[in-house]
């Protein structure tokens, strides 16, 4: 693979951009793979990538029915950050968001990862105590952000309205190192990286069934014949159900639909994310000049990647109230992905009732932030067996009574 | 926007008037049971894509809750039922099988 740097784009400006190389091979697949994993979102494909990289298995399959990238991991609104209050959580994410800093340099492919800082506004007393709680959480776990003021907030985003009559701003928990990436280029990155180091990815491919031998995954079935492989990873976020059905298990996750709109471009008027969990709407402005916003997810299950119409309006109402500025912009985009959510508002990265199949899932609204820390877990469970990362998020934690309770830190969707 | 038919009042609620509730017809294992049957019961669901029975109350109607039969894959609604009704009935399940032909009630 030839690497990007700006040399590559000056030798290309001089041949007319006609000598750039594909960014990944599309092969047919092998008879056998001693990895394959069922799903080429980030999860999946981060998975596949730290198998290689960390683990030095290489044979490996990343089979996905759609395209590379066009499941929730190219639906959603981009939001890092760490500020979880559950200890298993603060470890994991923060991996993730420190795996993000330099995403870019490891994969030579950049992911527009912005640390712009992230805000969760406290407007109400309750939440004021939440934030501080997890503040401390955070100084404990070694993930920097501090409880700020009504003043710095302003400071911080000047087009916030402080004294909305019903929902005042108070406070606001602030991560100055959390922010966004650009969510398609963190997939492709990956993919690529994968390709480089002789990974097959094989796109519009469904994986339609799991063969089993006593107890244990030989091989999958999938809409262009039988593949066989040692160990099995679904990573398939809303459609893990219908996965574990085809492997012959259940898991304790729903799938429902989650919404987010883009505002039509206007000039820089934000440089920061606003979350805002009491009203249930967040905003960030994106690099062309959209404002980015998203909100709650629908209380039924669903797989049509479209939802209630309702929610994203109390979304924007709650929001204009806050950011009276918006107020006259026009809706440009406005689009749907299938979540898929656990009781505890925690991810499942753990082994199965199947010998050699594993599930990364359960990353519901808010598993972009997650995905480098994610797929360095999900690789070392697969190839040791177990991971310290991830044996916290094991699914007998449900049996066991062992939540990882997150509904305060995800109770906004994002 | 979805639609059900109250089959308390018989109204065509919109989404809006009406309250999710979850998947219908759990068998409930209470204290004393085998802890498979206990984490099945509060945790393990369905959640299939197609044919999904489900609980939701006419919130801001006469507020009963009542059960319907409804496709996750296209959103649309086979019919509602009264809340106290153990399994899916017959009339429900032969609407259903008039548009899902291999469907069957697992
Ligand atoms: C509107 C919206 C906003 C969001 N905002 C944020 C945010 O701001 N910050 C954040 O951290 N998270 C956010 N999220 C959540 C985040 O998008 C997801 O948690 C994350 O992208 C999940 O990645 P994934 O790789 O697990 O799943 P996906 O990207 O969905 O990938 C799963 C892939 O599996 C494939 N697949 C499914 N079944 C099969 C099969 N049988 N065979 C082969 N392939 C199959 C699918 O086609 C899909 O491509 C948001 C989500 C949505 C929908
Ligand atoms: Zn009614």
């Amino acid at each position: 693979m030839r690497r990007y740097s700006a040399f590559a784009i000056a030798r290309q400006a001089f041949r007319h951009h006609e000598g750039w190389e594909r960014a990944w091979r599309s092969p047919e697949p092998k008879a056998r793979y001693d990895v394959v994993i069922v799903g080429a979102g980030g999860h999946g494909l981060a998975t596949a990538y730290y198998l290689g990289k960390n683990h030095g298995i290489r044979n490996v399959a990343v089979i996905e029915k759609g395209w590379l990238g066009g499941g929730n991991t190219g639906r959603n609104t981009t939001i890092i950050r760490s500020n979880y209050l559950q200890d298993p959580s603060a470890a994991i994410y923060e991996k993730a968001r420190s795996l993000y800093e330099t995403l870019s340099q490891d994969l030579n492919y950049n992911v527009m990862f912005s640390p712009r800082g992230v805000m969760m506004l406290a407007q109400t007393e309750h939440e004021i105590r939440g934030y501080q709680r997890t503040a401390h959480a955070n100084a404990l776990q070694g993930v920097a952000t501090e409880f700020i003021s009504p003043r710095r907030v302003k400071e911080l985003c000047p087009i916030i309205n402080l004294d909305g009559p019903r929902y005042p701003v108070l406070g606001a928990l602030w991560q100055p190192r959390g922010g966004t990436a650009r969510h398609d280029a963190v997939a492709w990155g990956y993919a690529r990286a994968c390709s480089d180091i002789g990974m097959d990815i094989i796109q519009q491919t469904e994986v339609t069934g799991v063969q089993r031998e006593g107890g244990q995954v030989v091989g999958i079935d999938t809409t262009r014949g039988p593949i066989a492989c040692g160990k099995l990873g679904i990573v398939v976020a809303g459609h893990s159900g219908v996965m574990a059905e085809r492997a012959g298990f259940r898991l304790p996750i729903e799938s429902v639909a989650l919404q987010a709109l883009v505002s039509e471009p206007i000039k820089p008027v934000m440089d920061v994310v606003v979350m805002a969990n009491t009203v249930h709407g967040y905003m960030s402005q994106s690099d062309k000049g959209e404002m980015v916003i998203g909100g709650g997810a629908d209380g039924y299950n669903n797989y049509t990647q479209r939802g209630s119409f309702h929610h994203v309006e109390e979304t924007v109402r709650a929001l204009i109230e806050t950011f009276p500025i918006i107020s006259r912009l026009k809706m440009l985009r406005w689009w749907g992905g299938i979540v898929d959510m656990t009781g505890d508002r925690s991810p499942i990265i753990s082994k199965t009732p199947v010998e050699g199949v594993f599930v990364n899932c359960g990353w519901g609204t808010g598993g972009f932030k997650a995905i480098p820390g994610s797929g360095w877990a999900m690789a070392e469970l697969m190839a040791k067996g177990h991971s310290p990362l991830a044996d916290a998020f094991s699914l007998d934690r449900f049996r066991e009574g062992r939540f990882i309770d997150e509904s305060v830190a995800a109770g906004v969707a994002h | 926007m979805l639609t059900f038919r109250c089959p308390y009042c018989g109204i065509d609620a919109c989404e809006t008037e009406l309250a999710p509730g979850g998947e219908a017809h759990l068998k409930r294992f209470g204290p004393g049971s085998a802890d498979a049957d206990f984490e099945a019961y509060l945790f393990l669901r369905h959640n299939a894509k197609g044919v999904h029975f489900e609980r939701w109350r006419h919130a801001m109607g006469c507020g009963k809750w009542f059960l319907a039969a409804r496709c996750t894959a296209t959103l649309e609604v086979f019919g509602t039922y009264p809340a106290q009704t153990p399994e899916p009935p017959q009339d429900i399940v032969a609407a259903i099988r008039a548009k899902r032909p291999d469907w069957s009630l697992s």
